[in-house]
């Protein structure tokens, strides 16, 4: 019982696998960002394709040369164009993707506080 | 006044954020490459096809030649259907076709070759796909035409007649 015990512990308190989730973590999160690009509507991370298991291959291989999430962005950009990126960065084809939310809702704000706010 | 600038803004910003998604109707979703800018060719390691010794890319191309890059692969349907104009690009002197095998069994591709003639000078070996994204490759067949270490251009899918007049032209 005692041996038993001792084991339910090693199993609940000892992260074995945390390093290697912590690695697989990063991996997902940035595959996530990546436009599989020969498949429709998927990112690298949900397909199965050759050219996106390949990607995973190079995104572990970049992680463990020890760049950065950004740089591992920066370095596919350079390869496949701004296409590859699900968020693309603010620059002069992405300006208005970027400001129209806030300009709407500047807009918005002032016809609701000129029409409803200001009346009363 | 206050009633009419009401209806006037509301009118105005649905207009823009109408023309706004009409224009993304128009615009392609489907990946379409840069096929024209000149890049700098990557650095790799790779193995040789047939001797199976690891080659450095600095050593396979020459500044002063011109060379055609194909990705290739037995499995690849359209690769077979490319291979008679690699074929016939071959009999040119001043262009050197380097072959990339990509993602495939050997004896496949030895096979393949035997069947089909080898128009290639030198042929390495990509086997889990990742120097094919090195060269910004996503797909077979594709092949670069590559001058003084850049490439020059960037050809998806076969080749076909016309991108080997064009070739023909640009090794003029």
């Amino acid at each position: 019982m005692k041996l038993f015990i001792f084991f339910l512990f090693f199993i609940l308190f000892f992260p074995l696998s945390i390093l290697n989730a912590q690695e697989n973590d990063k991996r997902n999160e940035i595959t996530k960002n990546l436009r599989c690009l020969i498949c429709q509507g998927q990112s690298v991370y949900d397909s199965d394709s050759e050219f996106a298991n390949s990607l995973k291959i190079v995104v572990d291989k970049k992680l463990e040369e020890g760049l950065s999430e950004d740089q591992i962005y920066e370095y596919f950009k350079t390869k496949y164009g701004e296409w590859i990126l699900y968020d693309p960065g603010l620059n002069k084809n992405t300006y208005i993707l970027w400001l129209l939310p806030i300009l709407i809702f500047l807009i918005g704000g002032a016809i609701i506080y000129k029409s409803f706010i200001v009346k009363k | 006044m206050k009633n009419k600038i009401l209806p006037f803004l509301v009118i105005v910003i649905f207009g823009i954020i109408f023309f706004i998604f009409y224009k993304g109707l128009e615009d392609s979703k489907i990946y379409t490459p840069d096929v024209n800018t000149k890049k700098e060719i990557p650095v790799f390691n790779a193995k040789e096809f047939f001797s199976g010794e690891n080659v450095k890319s600095p050593s396979i191309f020459d500044p002063d030649k011109v060379y055609l890059l194909n990705i290739w692969s037995s499995w690849c349907v359209p690769c077979r259907q490319e291979h008679p104009i690699l074929m016939n690009l071959n009999l040119d002197d001043k262009l050197d076709i380097i072959g990339m095998n990509y993602k495939d069994n050997l004896k496949n591709a030895e096979n393949f070759l035997k069947e089909l003639g080898n128009p290639y000078k030198e042929i390495f070996i990509d086997l889990d796909g990742t120097i094919a994204i090195e060269w910004g490759a996503y797909g077979v067949p594709e092949s670069f035409l590559i001058y003084n270490n850049e490439i020059i251009k960037k050809y998806i899918g076969p080749l076909n007649q016309q991108s080997t007049d064009e070739i023909f032209l640009l090794i003029k």
